[in-house]
């Protein structure tokens, strides 16, 4: 890939303090994603791949180490400009969908849309729009505990792209949903990432779902052990 | 995220949660209408009071004898007559403040018509009586300055004792009997509507003081007070100081001794009756508000598990951008709103229930618009102050622990 450098991490460590002792969940990792590409990372639980992509989500930040997105250092930004970050640049969807209960999809979808300058007469249209775009037109209204797995990771889906993030991150999105449906899922990805330029990264214990990725990198106590790229 | 959005945003968290919301306004449903219904009373009271005190007269002034020692043991107030008809006279003619006065002796007796009998008080009066009390007659006439002066036997019936003596029957023209003396009805008082108190005003017969004096006490040279009134109410104080000048002088009370009478002003003791009514009022809307105390600790409990409830929403929303300041803001928006809705609510509540007082405990209600404003901006208080820690405890939370959370 000849494109710019997305993302990139200089020795990047983090430590944990569960009460006396320390747990290294990341050590000293260094690595480059550019624009447009579509990694999965891999490995067991505990080798640090949710920590990993908490720091990238700008949820968490490194206790040590540079984090780079888009050539800003956001490792020593305040609580507020990591949460424009992820209004503005990232787009998360989860294992779990985290939906908002007793509320239907068109709401769900709007809610990155509240937190940004959208007026609101613009924001049912971007929110229509983008559940459009991910296969539920017709579906808005309707509450999501009325949707079925899949469905409702769509909308997570939606709402993920409804701010035009150019980041997508993804921890575990199949895990809860049958192969069927968690393929349609992983299409999806591959054509947000293909059609829209989006950078995707999975988080994935699926060696399958990761063949789609062009880069897969394999994590184990906190460190990346291996590397692969198509 | 600006003010209206976050006010439709804590409407729709509100209304996901139609019972809990409805349960957490209550507390304040019922503190508001509480503090509105029993200001409402106390308000009542006061103006029933005032009313009563305006139906008596405002620039009413009683002239009393006083207390007086007789060799070293002092008496009471009103243990010596030494009012005199002159004195009353005096004050008629010298004091320019004054306008109309009426020496006064009462008594009670046994009055007979027929074969009925009644015990009611009597109430030797002068002519300018109804006047100087605000009384109207409503049938028949009152006595005249002429007929006090000749001390003729006639009287004027209280509606009550009309009512006992009468029973329905036509009174004017008619002879009763008070301590076997032989009177003529002349007129009957218009009911003054109320029973109980301190002075039952309709149960009680007028006549001449000179007539009572002769033919109910048996003694002329005293008098037991003289009512006056003043020209107006704000020279009810000056009207005061000429009565007592007066009297000084027709006592002959050397310079430094003390009085032997006393001049009360209406307008004094209604202000009194007045002062007695509000700490009324601030004591019932005091115990009121500890409801609506306790109302904005359940917000601030209710706020409190809303937030354990919702750690997953709290982390969802901070997930795809909300700031701090946004969450805590959502949150507080949410205790306001629950409890201005709740105090909209008990202004209704409280409304409704002053109504219900008045109407089944026959006390006097007034709401007023203080006391509605009052209540709502407490109420409002009540959420933020309440409803801040909860948001902030909302605010605080780390975005990954609340996503993970079970």
């Amino acid at each position: 890939m000849e494109n710019n450098i997305f993302i990139k991490l200089e020795n990047l460590t983090k430590i944990y303090k569960v009460g006396e002792t320390q747990v290294q969940a990341l050590r000293d990792i260094s690595y480059s994603i550019h624009e447009g590409d579509l990694l999965a990372i891999m490995g067991p639980s505990g080798s640090g791949k949710s920590t990993l992509m908490n720091i990238i989500g700008c949820l968490d930040r490194p206790t040590k180490g540079k984090y780079f997105l888009e050539n800003q250092e956001v490792s020593t930004l305040d609580k507020n400009k990591l949460a424009r970050i992820r209004n503005k640049k990232i787009g998360f969807v989860f294992q779990t969908f985290n939906l908002l209960a007793r509320t239907t999809a068109l709401e769900n979808t709007e809610l990155p849309l509240l937190y940004s300058n959208i007026p609101r007469k613009k924001t049912r249209d971007v929110a229509f729009k983008a559940l459009s775009s991910v296969g539920l037109e017709g579906r808005e209204l309707h509450r999501t505990n009325q949707l079925s797995g899949g469905e409702q990771q769509r909308v997570a889906i939606a709402r993920a792209l409804v701010n035009k993030p150019s980041l997508l991150l993804a921890d575990e999105p199949t895990g809860n949903l049958d192969t069927k449906t968690g393929n349609e899922i992983i299409d999806l990805f591959k054509n947000l990432n293909a059609e829209k330029n989006i950078t995707v990264i999975l988080v994935t214990h699926e060696a399958e779902i990761a063949r789609i990725a062009h880069r897969r990198i394999y994590l184990r106590d906190g460190q990346i052990v291996k590397e692969e790229h198509d | 995220m600006n003010i209206l959005r976050t006010i439709r945003v804590s409407l729709r968290a509100l209304n996901r949660n139609k019972m809990r919301s409805f349960l957490t306004a209550l507390g304040i449903i019922i503190g508001v209408g509480a503090v509105i219904a029993m200001i409402s009373i106390g308000q009542g009271a006061k103006q029933a009071i005032e009313e009563r005190f305006n139906s008596m007269g405002t620039n009413l002034l009683f002239v009393r004898p006083g207390s007086r020692s007789f060799r070293g043991r002092h008496g009471g107030g009103g243990t010596y007559q030494n009012l005199t008809p002159g004195d009353a006279k005096a004050i008629e003619e010298k004091a320019d403040a004054v306008q109309y006065i009426s020496p006064n002796v009462s008594s009670r007796a046994q009055v007979i018509y027929g074969n009925k009998n009644w015990n009611t008080s009597i109430q030797g009066v002068g002519a300018k009586y109804p006047e100087i009390r605000n009384w109207t007659v409503e049938e028949g006439i009152f006595f005249d300055e002429t007929m006090v002066k000749t001390g003729q036997k006639i009287c004027v019936l209280g509606s009550e004792v009309n009512e006992n003596l009468f029973e329905g029957e036509y009174p004017i023209g008619k002879i009763i009997r008070i301590k076997k003396v032989p009177f003529r009805v002349i007129g009957v008082l218009k009911s003054r509507g109320e029973s109980g108190g301190w002075f039952n005003r309709d149960d009680m017969i007028a006549m001449p003081y000179t007539t009572a004096q002769r033919r109910i006490i048996g003694r002329t040279d005293r008098i037991q007070g003289i009512d006056v009134s003043a020209v107006s109410m704000t020279r009810s104080i000056e009207a005061v100081e000429q009565i007592e000048e007066i009297l000084r002088i027709q006592h002959k009370i050397a310079p430094g001794a003390e009085d032997d009478f006393h001049v009360r002003n209406m307008s004094e003791i209604a202000e009194g009756a007045a002062e007695s009514t509000n700490i009324l009022t601030i004591l019932l809307g005091g115990i009121a508000s500890v409801s609506l105390l306790v109302g904005g600790i359940g917000i601030m409990n209710i706020m409190l598990v809303s937030v354990t409830e919702r750690i997953r929403e709290i982390g969802i929303r901070m997930s795809v951008g909300a700031r701090e300041k946004d969450i805590l803001f959502q949150f507080l928006t949410e205790a306001i709103v629950l409890s201005i809705l709740g105090g909209i609510i008990g202004i209704g509540v409280g409304l409704f229930s002053s109504k219900l007082i008045s109407q089944f405990a026959g006390w006097k209600t007034l709401v007023s618009m203080g006391s509605i404003a009052l209540a709502f901006l407490f109420s409002g208080s009540v959420g933020i102050f309440f409803g801040f820690y909860p948001a902030r405890k909302a605010s605080k939370l780390d975005p990954i622990d609340a996503l993970r959370y079970e």
